[in-house]
């Protein structure tokens, strides 16, 4: 058996927002008043998916791995010079085109998640809609230029990199 | 009627009385638009409402009804037409129709009826007819529902709010508002009479409940069974649009303000101040300019009364049907009727 209250709840529920309507007056309200005065994102909020081109190599794990398919990547191999002198040309990955669709994300953030060469970055900026839906299509100087917005990483905990 | 030196011609007055409703209904519905529905609930949200619209969103409504004006005026293909057309035309006309009897001052009134609060109370049922021609002719389930839905609950309230103004009545042994705002304003409690007597403090029951039955007869939440959103769409008045969903609108806020004036007449002393503190004996004391400020505390008290009709929607959740149809027929008609007993014993014993 719950305590009975102190005032009935019908006026306690009165109180409430009463005592809300008061706080807004007084000390203004929660919300921001977005096109003026802009709220800041926390430094992980999924944003907008940045791409750091000299990391990737066009192994298209991220595209295979997309659940909405919104990846495309095109590349080529080439030879590079070799590393040390006299030895043999390296074959790498060239990559030609690398376009992420977001009218089609779904900020799963897999991509991220799954690149082995640290290629793929979340950022928190979220002021890119557009008129057109195709220009949401963003290729990759487009995704380069939103290495700009991403934070520092976080400083690793205490012994999170000992064998 | 209005002492002027100049004659008016019956015409001009017929013209002024209707500039005068017309603004004595319009005026209090865009006040308590705006600064309820926008302001006060988003306050209480902690959020702060229209901001764009002119300063601090003042021409929000401006915007609003220009959007509703150019939308098209559609009608279902089932629907009876002329009647579908006509139904928020007979729930705005209810409106005007109980602002008729209001006094506004000594002399400014519409008419000044010797059966108001009869009268009142009368016209303020041909609302409901509105709504349930508006449930029948859009030949919608949804709006059969809320239709049917509204009448059951209308007619439900209707009666403790007669039974409340009763014990006024009573009290007051008149039923012209003009004298029951005189009888709470000359009044005196145990021979003080710098307060009057405004009739909530002897009838604080009456009051309540007549406030409850008004909050119900407005199907403001938590009586809003009829237009139950996540059950009914928005009940009667799902089918319509534009220019017809905006006479609903302002029916519905215009009511509230008529409602907020009758109760400050039956219960709050009208326009009146306590006649003590002037002097005045009898209303031919008073003097004309009372004409001018008795619009000003009328609404005042109307701003108040609506305050409180505003806070408990946007405080409460909406009542089960059975619970709303319970809590009239057993809780409040047999409080009212006690009330009204105890009244009329009163009255003649003292």
């Amino acid at each position: 058996m719950p305590d009975k209250p102190k005032v009935p709840g019908l006026f306690k529920g009165l109180g409430v927002t009463l005592g809300i309507l008061k706080d807004t007056v007084v000390d203004g309200a929660n919300t921001v008043q977005y096109p003026h005065e802009k709220e800041a994102p926390p430094i992980r909020a999924r944003g907008v998916i940045a791409l750091h081109e000299d990391n990737c190599t066009a192994c298209m794990l991220c595209a295979r791995s997309c659940p909405d398919w919104c990846i495309y990547i095109e590349g080529h191999k080439q030879l590079a010079p070799p590393r040390r002198a006299g030895g043999k040309p390296r074959q790498v990955n060239h990559l030609d085109r690398f376009d992420i669709d977001y009218a089609l994300c779904m900020y799963c953030g897999i991509c991220v998640e799954v690149c082995p060469f640290d290629a793929l970055f979340w950022s928190p900026e979220y002021e890119y809609s557009e008129p057109k839906i195709a220009d949401l299509l963003h290729d990759k100087e487009k995704l380069g230029e939103w290495m700009e917005t991403v934070p520092e990483a976080p400083a690793l905990e205490a012994g999170a990199q000992k064998k | 009627m209005i002492q002027l030196a100049i004659e008016i011609p019956y015409w001009g007055q017929s013209l002024l009385r209707v500039l005068g409703g017309l603004v004595a209904v319009l005026l209090p519905a865009g006040t308590i638009v705006y600064l309820f529905l926008f302001k006060m609930m988003s306050f209480m949200q902690s959020r702060l409402g229209p901001m764009e619209a002119g300063p601090y969103g003042s021409l929000q409504l401006v915007a609003e009804v220009g959007k509703w004006m150019q939308k098209e005026d559609l009608a279902p293909d089932a629907a009876d037409k002329h009647i579908f057309k006509m139904a928020p035309l007979v729930v705005l006309l209810s409106t005007f129709l109980l602002v008729v009897i209001v006094p506004f001052g000594p002399d400014a009134y519409f008419t000044n009826f010797s059966v108001g609060v009869f009268f009142g109370l009368a016209v303020a049922s041909v609302s409901v007819l509105g709504i349930l021609i508006a449930g029948w002719a859009s030949a919608s389930k949804y709006s059969l529902l809320g239709g049917l839905r509204a009448a059951g609950q209308l007619i439900a309230y209707e009666l403790p709010m007669v039974l409340a103004t009763l014990g006024v009545v009573i009290q007051a042994g008149s039923m012209n508002l003009q004298d029951i705002t005189v009888v709470q304003n000359t009044g005196a409690i145990f021979g003080f009479s710098g307060l009057g007597n405004p009739f909530i403090i002897t009838q604080f029951v009456g009051f309540v409940i007549f406030m409850i039955a008004v909050q119900a007869e407005l199907t403001q939440a938590p009586f809003d069974m009829p237009i139950a959103e996540s059950e009914l769409v928005s009940g009667y008045m799902t089918e319509y649009s534009g220019f017809r969903f905006l006479i609903f609108f302002i029916a519905e806020f215009a009511t509230a303000g008529v409602f907020a004036f009758i109760a400050s007449v039956l219960f709050l002393g009208g326009w009146g101040i306590p006649f003590s503190w002037f002097g005045w004996d009898t209303i031919d004391d008073v003097p004309d300019w009372m004409n001018l400020v008795g619009p000003l505390i009328m609404f005042g008290k109307m701003l108040f009364l609506t305050f409180i009709i505003m806070w408990v929607r946007f405080s409460f959740p909406r009542f089960r049907e059975d619970q709303l149809q319970t809590f009239a027929w057993k809780v409040l008609i047999p409080i009212a009727l006690l009330n009204t007993a105890i009244t009329a014993i009163f009255k003649v014993a003292l």
